[in-house]
């Protein structure tokens, strides 16, 4: 395997037992690739271990080719792989601008193209830059989350459920920004909880349940697979 | 009725060193609301880390003084502050590497926190009052008045006189500018952000890349200052003795929590209504509403909801009442 970015055989947990179990998730340059599968399955915590904030006992993660198993989570963002968590993924009393700010903090060149690469995709934030992030509406808040991590120019972006929480219209709206992302050749890893529209955008669908991987295809093919829509998205 | 005299009055008595009192109160209690949003514990040991910062700079003012070194007319210890706050940075960030550092590391309660700063707070005490004893010293030198009584009365021609003395002028203005520098400071400066957002979201600031032990030590940095200004101006204007300081601890988190903890401009207003309210309910208002009243209705007794012994009882009912009725202070601050 050459993937981009890429998990491979990952086993471990918190300490005490394993979580995942030879579990592998991958990405290519510009595609996105989205991890789905019922509750507790290991979803976030597979991501996790990708980005290092989860000691893997087996298994090893590489960053177009560079084994990068043993770096901090901190080293990663360096290394350009941008994460945004699921919940408080904001500084909610900074102003959205600040936020951004914060999120090129490690930048020591001048980013502030790239914060208008950032309003440009989300035109909202231009309007509320101002604000304190905390006031914004659950939506605004996660643009403002994924804006942050992309203040840095990663080259995979990692998402942990970006529309957990909000309505079925924003959820539209955040999947569209997300493939213009990955149309500017950055990979997208993502968990979420709403399978089937996810999979619709994925170019690579991972379905694990138990930590382990149980069915890896394209989005579409795992929309189509019977078993799959038996057992996964409800028919 | 006068009017006048009766505002000449209240402003001599009472509004004035209510005012300076407030903003030695002020610099102590932004200090105190900075640690508890950035190392997230109650700093107990601000009151006497105030008195040993104010030692040093009265150590520092007796050296100047030996050698014939002053800046006629403002007082000596201005030029000791540097001095000052270079030994409160030092003290402050051996305490932090000696103490609080591992308890960050085991990621301790905070009530753990405030334990082991109650032991820094015994140590510190017993510090200062190795050097200064636990008697007054006074260390105000230079030009006392900016103008005094009679000149106010002579200029006026009033009744009743107005003084303002040099350590409430400059204490005033060195607050003032000391605020305004620090809210540029946070809200400005990249180092100011990086603070803000530990304070806001530790996980997400570690994943910013913000470095927390650079944090740290810029938020003991400020401390120290504030702590130094604080503790020497309050030291210029009512003479220094190290239990008072101890004593400011109270006033301090009341303003701190009265405005919301974590909140800097909060802080600044708990401060001046601890300090008014202090003054305003211990003041003796017979004079005043003397001037007030009409003819042949003037109080015969002195006017005065407490004595003035009773002033820190004042605080201690504002701080009752802001923990039952609004936890989270003006600002709405976290809460303790």
């Amino acid at each position: 395997m050459s993937a981009f970015l890429i998990g491979e055989a990952m086993t471990g947990g918190y300490g005490g037992a394993d979580i995942l179990h030879d579990c592998t998730i991958a990405v290519e340059k510009g595609e996105i690739a989205v991890i789905v599968g019922p509750n507790g399955a290991g979803k976030s915590t597979a991501m996790k271990a990708v980005f290092g904030m989860l000691r893997l006992r087996e298994g090893r993660v590489r960053l177009a080719g560079e084994d990068i198993t043993a770096l901090s989570p901190q080293a990663r963002v360096g290394k350009g792989m941008g994460f945004v968590p699921q919940t408080s993924n904001i500084f909610p009393s900074m102003s959205v601008e600040e936020n951004l700010e914060m999120g090129a903090f490690i930048r020591k060149d001048d980013f502030r193209a790239t914060m208008e690469q950032v309003y440009e995709l989300f035109p909202i934030l231009r309007d509320k830059r101002r604000q304190a992030a905390g006031e914004l509406s659950g939506g605004q808040r996660q643009q403002v989350a994924v804006g942050r991590a992309l203040m840095t120019q990663p080259s995979v972006l990692m998402l942990d459920e970006p529309t957990a929480g909000v309505s079925p219209i924003v959820m539209d709206e955040l999947f569209d920004r997300i493939i213009e992302i990955a149309r500017t050749g950055i990979s997208i890893l993502m968990v979420e909880q709403n399978a089937r529209q996810a999979l619709e955008i994925a170019d690579k669908g991972y379905v694990l349940v138990q930590g382990a991987n149980r069915y890896t295809d394209t989005g579409k093919a795992l929309l189509a697979d019977p078993d799959v829509r038996k057992s996964f998205l409800g028919g | 009725m006068e009017p006048l005299n009766a505002l000449v009055s209240v402003t001599n008595f009472m509004l004035i060193p209510a005012f300076a009192y407030g903003s030695q109160l002020a610099l102590g209690a932004l200090g105190i609301t900075l640690i508890f949003s950035i190392l997230r514990f109650a700093h107990f040991a601000h009151g006497d880390t105030m008195a040993l910062g104010t030692a040093a700079v009265i150590g520092g003012t007796f050296f100047l003084q030996a050698q014939g070194i002053g800046i006629q007319p403002l007082p000596t210890a201005l030029l000791a502050l540097p001095f000052g706050i270079l030994v409160m940075v030092g003290y402050l960030l051996a305490a932090d590497r000696l103490v609080y550092r591992y308890y960050r590391k085991v990621k301790a309660k905070p009530m753990i926190f405030v334990m082991a700063s109650l032991g820094v707070m015994f140590v510190t005490n017993g510090i200062t009052r190795l050097f200064m004893g636990v008697s007054e010293t006074r260390f105000e030198d230079g030009q006392r008045f900016i103008f005094t009584v009679r000149e106010f009365r002579d200029f006026t021609g009033l009744a009743e006189g107005m003084a303002l003395r040099s350590a409430q002028a400059i204490t005033i203005i060195t607050a003032l500018v000391v605020m305004v520098i620090l809210f540029w400071f946070l809200n400005r400066t990249r180092a100011g952000k990086s603070m803000r957002a530990y304070s806001d979201n530790e996980d997400l600031a570690l994943l910013s890349g913000i470095n927390p032990e650079r944090v740290v030590v810029i938020t003991w940095t400020i401390t120290a200052i504030l702590l130094v200004l604080a503790g020497t101006l309050y030291g210029l204007d009512k003479g220094f003795r190290p239990f008072n300081y101890f004593q400011l601890l109270l006033p301090m988190f009341a303003a701190a929590i009265l405005g919301g903890l974590g909140s800097p401009l909060g802080a600044i207003v708990g401060a001046y209504v601890v300090a008014f309210a202090e003054m305003g309910i211990t003041f003796a208002w017979r004079r005043v509403l003397t001037y007030l009243a009409p003819e042949g209705m003037e109080p015969s007794s002195m006017m005065q909801l407490l004595p003035v012994d009773y002033k820190f009882a004042v605080t201690f009912a504002i701080l009752v009442i802001v923990l039952l009725f609004r936890p989270t202070g003006i600002f709405k601050g976290k809460v303790l």
